[in-house]
């Protein structure tokens, strides 16, 4: 694919418009997972009207991000940029080989208590 | 009154405390919930991409089996009420997906997001009534709580439409209903660090305990919630720093029923 094709893949399949950003930066402010992220939330959303797909598909950040949607209420311009976030995670694990959970992954974080809803949550967001 | 009910297959395993007490304590409440035949897993979490239909199907599934049972669809995990609410908005608002989704399903007539999906906090609220349960209560939990909104029922508001996401009310004014002291503290609409422990398993423990100690910090004696992973969470990460409940466990105690 070339990297033409890649802008125009996450751009639709995240389904807001990136254009509308005016660089506030209040999605990053509120993020929870802020420290944890090599690319921050406002990042991922310039780095897309850039077009700078290799920055963003080598991203660590689509691992941490928590889906808490948190960005997407605070943004003033109606941008969502957890679904920038996950438009180039799912671009990531949809190619072979990448999915973020490995069944030997599992056996060592299940305990007890653990909800079934967590295991299916990261099932979900990390393969495909 | 009977009410079409999505219980979601934590609620089976490991959440079936908020089940029982939940079903239990809307029968003592004069609302008896039937469970839809034939449910299937909604995922748990939405997918945003606008291009995923089949992770969307199952609530779908459940939206159709509502529309033609009562119309209204009621749901208790916080999660699941995410998946199946942001999906009826899609099936409502955008032409693809239901589409997509129709010319998958083949169903007698297409489903065009006709069904009303409701919390059972919101039941409460509007079947019940917040004052009806003030009533019914025989022995009032006399104890300083916080109430844990997290981020599911919430965000995104525009579609939740389930109360203020900044400043919140629905759970203080339940907490009132059964005899309790709400306390406010400032992370209570903040996440619990979610599912990343898979990932990162540092994010979630220090997430949780910032919600516990900023909730002590304000006075709480415990935390309630309506999600069996912020419960997992705050208690798992949280290392004791408070107790944490459902919330229809204090419903069940308010209101004497034995489960
Ligand atoms: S959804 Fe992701 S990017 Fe947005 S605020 Fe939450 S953790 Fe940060
Ligand atoms: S909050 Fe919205 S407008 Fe501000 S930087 Fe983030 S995406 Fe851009
Ligand atoms: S959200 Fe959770 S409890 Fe609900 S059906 Fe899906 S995984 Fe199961
Ligand atoms: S706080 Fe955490 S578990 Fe709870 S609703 Fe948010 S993501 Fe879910």
């Amino acid at each position: 694919m070339t990297k033409e094709e890649y802008v125009e893949t996450i751009n639709r399949i995240s389904g807001t418009d990136v254009r509308k950003c005016m660089k506030c930066g209040k999605c990053s402010g509120r993020c929870p997972a802020f420290k944890d992220m090599d690319i921050k939330p406002h990042q991922f959303v310039s780095l897309l009207v850039k077009g700078d797909v290799d920055a963003l598909l080598e991203s660590k950040a689509i691992w941490h991000c928590l889906s808490c949607m948190a960005c997407v209420e605070r943004c003033p311009r109606g941008v969502a940029p957890a679904a920038v976030v996950e438009a180039v995670r799912d671009t990531v694990v949809r190619m072979q080989g990448n999915n973020g959970v490995k069944a030997e992954d599992i056996p060592p974080v299940v305990d007890e208590l653990i909800p079934q809803q967590l295991l299916v949550s990261a099932y979900r967001k990390y393969n495909k | 009154m009977k009410i079409s009910y999505y219980p979601g297959c934590t609620l089976k395993t490991k959440a079936k405390d908020l089940d029982v007490t939940a079903r239990l304590c809307a029968k003592a409440l004069g609302v008896e919930m039937e469970e839809i035949e034939n449910w299937q897993c909604c995922g748990a979490v939405y997918p945003m991409a606008t291009d995923e239909i089949a992770t969307k199907l199952s609530a779908v599934r459940a939206l159709d089996h509502a529309k033609h049972n009562g119309g209204k669809l009621l749901t208790l995990c916080s999660a699941c009420h995410n998946v199946i609410k942001r999906t009826n908005e899609d099936m409502k608002t955008n032409d693809d997906i239901r589409f997509r989704a129709n010319n998958y399903l083949q169903l007698d007539e297409p489903y065009g997001g006709e069904a009303e999906v409701l919390h059972y906090l919101e039941m409460l609220k509007t079947v019940v009534g917040f004052d009806n349960i003030k009533k019914a209560v025989v022995n009032p939990v006399k104890r300083k709580i916080g109430a844990y909104y997290g981020c599911l029922l919430l965000r995104p508001s525009g579609v939740m439409a389930f109360d203020n996401p900044e400043n919140p009310t629905i759970i203080e004014d339940f907490i009132r209903a059964i005899g309790g002291t709400p306390v406010i503290y400032p992370f209570r609409n903040e996440c619990c660090g979610a599912y990343v422990s898979l990932k990162n398993s540092d994010l979630p423990k220090q997430k949780s305990k910032k919600v516990l100690m900023s909730a002590k910090e304000k006075g709480a004696e415990e935390i309630i919630t309506a999600c069996p992973l912020c419960l997992y969470n705050l208690q798992v990460n949280g290392e004791g720093t408070l107790p944490v409940k459902y919330f229809t466990e204090l419903l069940a105690e308010a209101l004497g029923v034995q489960v």
